[in-house]
């Protein structure tokens, strides 16, 4: 009885190692938001986070995040999602010679959801943009190995 | 006499009545657009790059390199691959463009074919593709191609796999629908090889195909399959005075 | 032998501020594929990205999963001298790939 219930546990063990979980939640995203910010709560403006609210796959969204005025008072510029199985996407980091504070690359969004730019301000204050896109699927994927 | 002439008045009308193809392109959203129409935001450049390196290097027992013969791609392939898939005398048989560049390995170059779909074949073939883009599509009009394309064109209107439909039911009548939240295109094929989207890579006209027979439940032929050169023949026809937009991107 | 494209312009005014578009080949594999074998793919990505003009870092990214495969990052600068300008990839499994374009700078 004993060494059943160790060998499940044991088992239950491994299979989170492996596994990671399906999607992260809106909860894990406020709390990767948090880490970036150092507590801070971000406000929304400044910030304008352009992505098509209709994707044509998952597997590269083209986004651009720019952010208002002077541009040597960006200093970074966080994304994050809501249901990507991790939240965060990626850290851009600005310099004082950026000329302008607007950053573009594609994304992989696992579904359709909320994703939240984020920019870290030279004063300490933080500004954010949120955005809820529809992520279609492909049509006729491989069925076999190519 | 009359009636040949009204014959070909009749077909002259009827190209030039409604030309209601669209590029697959036109069904795609903006950003992607964007993506294909941009240089230097079109991941295909990638390919594109390496194939460029491919035609200024060396291969085989020949020690010559596609320039050495073909000098600069940019002039002497201009045109070339808005005329695949086309009869190669050699073999008597009807190939793509990616088989016409391995058979230029083996017979000229005496180097080893590369193999269909690899990194470097797809680089090749939209370097050499790429210096078509924006010439229309030219089939070429020997008995041998046109005979191909019209065993192509059988299959276009026959129903295949469990799910038991053709190309054309989809492509030609269902066109502009919806199916699985993506908008059905036409099915025109002058953008490949492509990048698509959902290969998170560069792919040819043939794993396009393979993709939408596997969708419909049917047996999927191997690359390089004949029954496969034959459908590109047909496409190309059907394609005929489309623009080359090589190298596309597709979700 | 990853293959990279940078677009920046050649030649630029000082003060000016340019456009510079980076593109990597990378398959950003993010470790929760399976593949055809059932076994879970291992996560191989770039984790950084780097651009340091005349030696100065005027560009950092740190990149996850979720940034799409060939890495596509777009930024900007302001122009100050001619020089070079480095970029650098750095990822997982010890990848590592430079490029360095120049940049020619005429007075205003």
């Amino acid at each position: 009885m004993k060494r059943r219930d160790l060998l499940a546990a044991g088992a239950g063990m491994a299979m989170l190692a492996l596994a990671r979980p399906a999607s992260a939640t809106p909860a894990e995203m406020a709390a990767a938001i948090n880490t970036f910010t150092g507590g801070a709560k971000p406000q929304p403006g400044k910030v304008k986070f352009d992505i098509a609210q209709l994707i044509d796959n998952g597997n590269a969204a083209p986004v651009t995040v720019s952010v208002d005025g002077a541009a040597e008072n960006v200093r970074a510029i966080a994304i994050f999602t809501e249901r990507n199985p991790q939240t965060e996407v990626a850290v851009f980091t600005l310099s004082p010679r950026s000329g302008k504070a607007e950053v573009s690359t594609r994304i992989r969004l696992a579904t359709s959801q909320r994703l939240m730019a984020v920019a870290r301000m030279s004063d300490g204050s933080y500004w954010s943009h949120g955005v809820d896109v529809i992520v279609a699927l492909a049509a006729c994927i491989e069925g076999e190995a190519p | 006499m009359k009636r040949l002439l009204l014959g070909c008045l009749l077909i002259a009308g009827v190209v030039q009545a409604a030309d209601e193809r669209r590029s697959g392109a036109e069904f795609m959203s903006p950003a992607t657009q964007a993506m294909q129409r941009d240089d230097a935001q079109n991941p295909a450049m990638l390919w594109t790059a390496a194939g460029e390196a491919q035609w200024n290097a060396v291969a085989g027992s020949s020690a010559k390199s596609c320039a050495s013969c073909h000098g600069d791609a940019r002039t002497s392939m201009r045109g070339v691959a808005a005329r695949y898939p086309a009869l190669d005398a050699g073999s008597g048989q009807v190939v793509n463009l990616g088989q016409r560049i391995n058979i230029c390995r083996e017979r000229k170059q005496q180097a080893a074919p590369w193999k269909l779909e690899s990194e470097e074949l797809l680089g090749m073939e939209a370097y050499v593709a790429m210096q078509s883009r924006g010439m229309p599509v030219t089939p070429p009009q020997d008995a041998a191609t046109q005979a191909a394309a019209a065993r192509g064109k059988q299959q276009y209107f026959q129903r295949i796999g469990q799910l038991n439909l053709s190309c054309a039911q989809c492509h030609d009548q269902q066109w502009g629908k919806r199916l699985a939240g993506s908008t059905i295109p036409q099915a025109h094929a002058s953008a490949y090889p492509t990048y698509r989207l959902e290969w998170q890579g560069m792919g040819s006209l043939q794993r396009r195909l393979r993709n939408c027979m596997s969708g419909v439940r049917a047996e999927v032929p191997h690359f390089g399959a004949k029954e496969l050169v034959e459908l590109e023949a047909w496409l190309a026809l059907r394609d005929q005075g489309m623009k080359m937009e090589t190298p596309g991107v597709r979700p | 032998m990853a293959r990279a494209l940078i677009h920046m312009p050649a030649t630029a005014k000082r003060g000016e501020v340019i456009e510079i578009r980076a593109l990597i080949g990378h398959p950003m594999e993010t470790g929760y594929r399976v593949g055809a074998d059932g076994k879970l793919l291992a996560r191989d990505i770039i984790r950084s990205f780097v651009c340091r003009y005349n030696g100065e870092q005027i560009f950092g990214a740190e990149l996850h999963q979720a940034i799409s495969a060939n890495p596509y990052i777009a930024f900007f600068t302001q122009v100050t001298e001619s020089g070079t300008l480095e970029f650098k990839w750095d990822g997982d499994n010890g990848f590592t790939h430079t490029e360095t374009m120049t940049l020619t700078v005429s007075a205003t």
